[in-house]
Parts: structure tokens; sequence; C-alpha cells
């Protein structure tokens, strides 16, 4: 077993370009940003209706979802398809494969059958850090949701959206709301805020779904819908999951959409062209109104199509740094 | 048999010892301090080497109750420098039995490379729901009870096994926690925790239990210690409750001098342990408690584990560090970083330990047991595969270079490690 903590820089080649797509935190501004371009330019293709380019032609993408999900696995099916790659869903209960060993020979398996790319979603925080260390280090793995821990291409479409609607992200106010605790969407937005240079970033939410000392993260935290949406330019509500209600986190689903629910009377708080956002799928009347859901300030439908696209953008990147990290790899065994 | 330790600093902090001199072992005992006398013997050139008790260590994990691990640990132990050790009752089987408290003593003396102590379980099968023949346990050889980190049906259990064990004398092992604070979190509840999306352990699921656990050792009276604490206020509660007058000492674990939440930095599973590494402050304020003696035993908390127990994502992973090769190079940094005095560091591993357990070692006085460690301070080694002797491999520390290393270890005046062939 290697040494984990002599890799900080685990998803990036030498030469500092994306290999895997892990997490958001750690990478640089320029990288960001270039996922962004890149994306840009996939959906200026598709506004001239060119589905298909053949970045990833001959290659194979394995969509590994430990934990269903039907949404991000189309994205991601649709993403790999529109760059003419070969794409296998494995839709895999965690049960069967809870214990580490039983996950190890499978993912060996999957890798002796040459595949180039796993698409990993898993219920554990890390299981994407540990498929990409420990196991298939050769396999380019994104991380489509590990645990609480990252959720990043989800973060990249959100500024993908911000950036599209309001320009740039120097002057921006942006408000999370809701579930943070749970959260791996909203763990990832935040550093990707961060490192673009958002100075204003804001979590509403109550202290039983507050994560400790999420300030060191450098949000500032509120507990009221009205002082954290002031002057907001963009408002993120994040989805809440039914079963908080029954660990003694939170009341009701009635209190909590009186008390953090977006609705017209709250949003009347933030900037009048504040975009609203939301990760999905929506709860309707839980954490946001449909008459926000469907009005004009929001950009839901928007996250879902640029979805694509970002996709598009992290999974060529990374082939192409893993296949550069492989070829340079190579040239050092030829010449010693 | 007949052997001299000749011209080693002679560090014993139970007597208040330390000197160059030569140790004069007869019958598995010390029978002489003072300049050899000629006579024929074995003789160990102890020169620019630390002649010390051997070390008494509070909480082992030997996990199978087997001839193979019983043997591959108290040898990993003797290699450490580690004469006694006490074997938690979390083994397969439990020790709640007086057959399997025997069995785990037979299959140390038959290894003969170590003394071990077994602790019992308080509760059966440390379900938490009924008492243990404690009684009888004790008879089997048990130096004390415990419920490692398993959860009491309710507080009144506990208050009845406390009583109990009052009764017979016998000394509770208590691994402070309340599990509906800990709730399952892997790692210290903290913004490592936060950043890493794993579930946290409060400091408060500690530290409630504890503040508990003392108020209920002070209405029984039953004579308690504190194993592997890792907060800042956990020193100052048996500060308090030493303070008292309350019959209660307590142990740090190495890994908790030295580490912080930060090793669990790109989920590495290595350094998931449990109870968690906590802050730097509450590393401090541990350092500080061994240091004022609030704290009297460092021990290992050994946790030998096969390498497919770390392959797997973060929380999944099973926790524990293989420690007992490294236990007194990894003590030694604490000297070097001036926590410490050498002296002070052999206490917290030998005398401290051993009285905080009521056992008979952890002293070289004319007329003690010779259970000794002699090493060197000054050596350097790497560790690896081929210089590990545990089974287990698990150690963040593999591949790094430590300083300090056993060179001699006697049990009863015999030779266990290195063995002659």
């Amino acid at each position: 077993m290697k040494q984990l903590a002599e890799s900080p820089q685990l998803q990036l080649t030498e030469q500092g370009q994306l290999r895997h797509f892990l997490t958001i935190e750690g990478l640089s501004k320029t990288l960001l940003t270039e996922i962004l371009d890149t994306a840009d330019s996939f959906i200026s293709m598709e506004q001239q209706s060119v589905k298909k380019v053949p970045l990833l032609r001959g290659k194979t993408v394995v969509n590994l979802f430990f934990e269903a999900s039907t949404r991000t696995r189309t994205t991601f099916e649709l993403a790999a398809k529109r760059l003419s790659a070969d794409v296998i869903n494995l839709d895999i209960s965690t049960s069967a494969t809870s214990k580490g060993e039983t996950l190890l020979d499978m993912l060996k398996n999957l890798e002796a059958m040459a595949s180039d790319m796993f698409v990993v979603r898993h219920a554990n925080s890390g299981a994407a850090h540990f498929i990409a260390e420990q196991v298939t280090p050769n396999i380019a793995i994104i991380n489509a949701g590990d645990g609480r821990h990252a959720h990043p291409t989800q973060a990249m479409l959100d500024m993908l959206t911000i950036r599209r609607h309001k320009g740039d992200f120097e002057n921006l106010s942006v408000a999370i709301v809701g579930d943070v605790l749970h959260s791996r969407v909203a763990r990832s937005q935040i550093h990707a805020l961060k490192i673009l240079g958002v100075p204003d970033i804001r979590i509403i939410t109550p202290n039983t779904l507050r994560p400790f000392d999420i300030e060191s993260m450098g949000v500032t935290v509120y507990n009221r819908m009205i002082e954290g949406l002031a002057g907001a330019d963009v408002v993120i509500t994040l989805r809440l999951q039914n079963e908080r209600m029954e660990s003694a986190l939170l009341p009701s689903q009635h209190e909590f959409y009186r008390l953090y629910g977006l609705s017209a009377d709250k949003l009347k708080y933030a900037k009048p062209d504040a975009i609203v956002m939301h990760p999905g799928p929506i709860n309707r009347g839980v954490e946001i109104d449909s008459e926000i859901a469907d009005g004009s300030q929001s950009v839901i439908l928007n996250q879902v199509s640029y979805g694509i696209a970002v996709r598009m953008a992290v999974m060529s990147m990374a082939m192409s740094g893993q296949t550069t990290q492989a070829q340079e790899n190579h040239g050092a065994e030829v010449s010693p | 048999m007949n052997l001299w330790i000749r011209g080693g600093r002679l560090i014993d902090p139970a007597n208040n010892t330390d000197t160059i001199t030569d140790l004069h072992i007869h019958d598995g005992k010390v029978v002489a301090i003072g300049p050899y006398d000629g006579t024929s013997a074995t003789v160990i050139d102890a020169k620019g080497l630390i002649v010390c008790p051997g070390f008494v260590d509070l909480s082992v994990s030997l996990r199978k109750q087997q001839k193979a691990s019983v043997s591959a640990e108290s040898r990993a132990a003797a290699a450490g420098g580690i004469t006694s050790m006490c074997c938690l009752p979390d083994t397969s089987p439990v020790i709640d039995s007086s057959s399997a408290a025997t069995l785990v003593q037979d299959l140390a003396h038959q290894a003969g490379f170590c003394n071990v102590w077994p602790i019992g379980a308080l509760t059966q099968g440390l379900a938490g729901s009924q008492l243990s023949e404690m009684g009888t346990l004790k008879e089997a050889g048990c130096i004390g009870m415990s419920n490692l980190r398993q959860p009491f049906e309710n507080t009144r259990v506990l208050l009845r096994c406390l009583e109990y064990a009052a009764s017979y004398n016998v000394m509770v092992f208590f691994n402070p926690v309340e599990h509906s604070l800990a709730d399952d979190g892997c790692v210290h509840e903290g913004p490592f925790a936060t950043r890493l999306g794993l579930k946290g352990v409060p400091e408060t699921a500690e530290t409630v239990a504890l503040t508990r656990d003392l108020l209920l050792v002070e209405q029984t009276g039953v004579r308690a210690h504190f194993g592997q604490l890792t907060c800042a206020r956990s020193v100052d509660l048996i500060a308090n409750a030493q303070k008292r007058g309350l019959p209660v000492t307590a142990d740090v674990c190495i890994h908790h001098l030295l580490g912080t939440e930060a090793d669990i930095q790109n989920f590495n599973s290595l350094n998931h342990i449990q109870p968690p590494l906590r802050t730097q402050r509450d590393r401090e304020a541990l350092q500080r408690g061994v240091q004022d003696g609030i704290i009297s035993a460092i021990c290992s908390h050994h946790h030998p584990h096969p390498m497919s127990a770390k392959m797997a994502p973060f929380a999944a992973t099973e926790p524990g560090i293989s420690t007992l090769d490294t236990l007194l190079p990894q003590s030694l940094k604490l000297v070097e970083n001036n926590v410490l005095t050498l002296t002070q560091m052999i206490e917290r591993l030998t005398c401290g330990p051993a009285q905080a357990a009521n056992l008979k070692s952890g002293s070289l006085a004319v007329g003690d047991i010779a259970d000794i460690c002699i090493f060197d301070a000054d050596e350097d080694w790497l560790v690896s595969a081929e210089t590990l002797n545990s089974s287990g491999h698990n150690t963040p520390l593999m591949g790094t270079e430590l300083r300090g290393r056993v060179k001699h270890t006697l049990l009863a005046g015999r030779q266990v490690y290195p063995l002659r062939s």
C-alpha cells in the first residue's frame, strides 16, 4: 500500500494537467477557468447542433454507480457519447460491495477489460480518491459524488451557470441555503467559489445542519434568511432529504419551509436581478416554492443543460492528462 | 543462570536511579547493582546503551486467541522492549470466561516472549447488559475488567457493574464514549472532518461519558483507570478527580501525543484510529498531562490488521495502528521535542503503567524480577516489512526512518530479543 499522505496532487499530472477529477479543493483558478472555457466551447457547438466530437473515440467509459442516480448518470452517459466514447453502465448495490475486497476485485476486473475511465459515485466519502490512488491509478477517475465529501462536476456546472449569467466572479455575493451538513454539492461549490474569487460566500442554515467549523472553509454563516439573503447576487438552494426529519435534526418540513424555504417574500431581500439555482431534484414546497423554481429568476434548467458540457470538458481533459502521463511513464521506462 | 549487564546507563525511575553501572542477574532476578565482580557469567555489553525496566503496555489488541497471533504479537512486543502487556478482552473468543482468560495466558506462556495480562470483559460478551463473572475472571488472572468502547444497555447496568466490581476490589478500565454522541463517527469533529465530508466524533462524546463515569466511580468507590484519553478537557476532569482524592489513574496512547486531526488528510486510512486523533490544542494538553503525571502511562494501543482491512474508502476501513514495534522510537520523539525528559518517558512506560494496573513490574531494585529493556537512543532504523515483527503492517510510519532501537529485551533474566540462534 502506498503512502496516501504523499500525494496531495493525486489528480494532476506532473505538468499540472488534470488526470483524475476527484475534488475541487487544491485546484488552481487557471485550471477551473480552463474547464469552464472548454465547456463553453462545447455549448456553442451544441447551438450549431454539432452533437458529437471525436475526443474520446475508441475509449471505454464505465459508469460505476454504487449509489442510485438516474439524472447524474444520464448526463455522464450523454457527455461520454457526445465525446464518441463507448459507455458501459454498472449500477452496483452498495450492499453487495460494502466490503473493501469485493470492490477491489471488481475494479481490477474492469481494469483488465481495458477500461479507460471510471465515473464513480459512492456513498462513502473518499471512495473516488481511494480508487484513483490505491486501485487503478492508470484509469482516469471522475468523481460523480462521494458521501458528503465532493461532487465536483456539479459544482463546476454551477460555476458555469453563474459565469454565463453574471459575467464574472469578482464582486458576487453567493448564498447557499439549507442542508449543508450532508451536502457534497455545497462543499464543492464553496471550494470552487473561493478559488474563482467570489469575495462573499454565505451559508444559511439552522445549526443542526451546519458542519462543524464550516467557517474555516471561508464562508459566513447565517441562521436567518432575511439576513443571509440581503443583497445576494446568487441564491443556491440545496435539496432537503426527507430522512432529516427523522434524526432530530429538524422538527418538520412545514417549519423548514417557513424558515428556510425560498419563497417570493424571502427572495425579495436578495438583489432584484439575483439568480436562483438548485442542484436538483427539487422538493417543491420544501426547500423552494414552485413559483420561484419556475419563475423568471430561476436558472435551474440551464444548470441541467450546462451539466453535459461541463462533464464533456472534464472527461476530455482528464483523458488527455492520463494519456500524456502514460506516454511519459512509458518513455521513462524505455530510457532509464 | 548468571548474567551481567555491563557499562550501561541504568535509568530506573521507580527507584530514582540514573547512573552508569553494572547489573547482576541470577535466577531471573536482579541480585546486585554495582561493579562487575569478575565471576564467570554471560555478559551483555551495554556501553553507550540505556538499561531500564521492560516496558509495560496497558492496551494491546491481540485480535485472535490463536497460537500464531499471540506468538507473533508477543514477539513484536519483545522486539519493542515491552515485557508486560495487557490484553484487551475483545479477542476472539471474548475474555468473559475463565477458560478464555486462561487460554490467552497459556498461549503467551508457551510463546515465552512477554508477560500477557488479560483484562476481562466487564459485561458478558461485552454486550453491555449482564455482569460478567468478575470474581471468577479475577481468579483466572484478569488484572481488571473493561467494556472497552462498547455501549452499556443503560447507565444502571454500568452502575451495577461498578458496584459489583468494587465488592471484590476489581479494577475497572474505562474507555469513555457516549455512543449517541459519537454516532458512528470515524474522525474528530473538526475542520478536517468537515472538508473531507467524514462523520465526526465530537469531543463531548468523550467528556460527557467521562464526567458520568467519574461521578459513578465516586459513588461506588471502585478503583478506576481511564484509557486512551484524547481531549484537553478530559485531562482537566481527571486532574480534578485526582485532586478530590478519587482512586483514578489515566493513560494516553502514543498516537494522540504525536498526531492530530490533520493526519487524516487525503483520506489516509492508516491514521484511522478510535478514539480519533484530535486538535493540536488537545495534543498539547495531553502532553502537559503526561508531563505533570496526571496521566501516568503511555500505551501503544496496538491494533494489528491485515492490509486488506485498510483497503477501502476511509470510513469503511478498520480503525487501528500496529504500534508495538515503534513504541520506543515514537516515545523518544517526546524527549527530542522537550515534552518529557528521558527519565519521565521511561517512567511513563514502566512504573507509571505498572502502578496504575497494580502489576509487580516496572522496577529494577535488588530482588525484583529481571524484566529489562536495553536500548540505543541514537540508532536510526527504517520501518519496513522486514524490520516489523508484528503481523500487522498497518502503520503510517512504513518507509520512514525512526531514531531509537531496542538492542536486548530480557524476560525474567532470559533474553527474548534478539533471539540467540
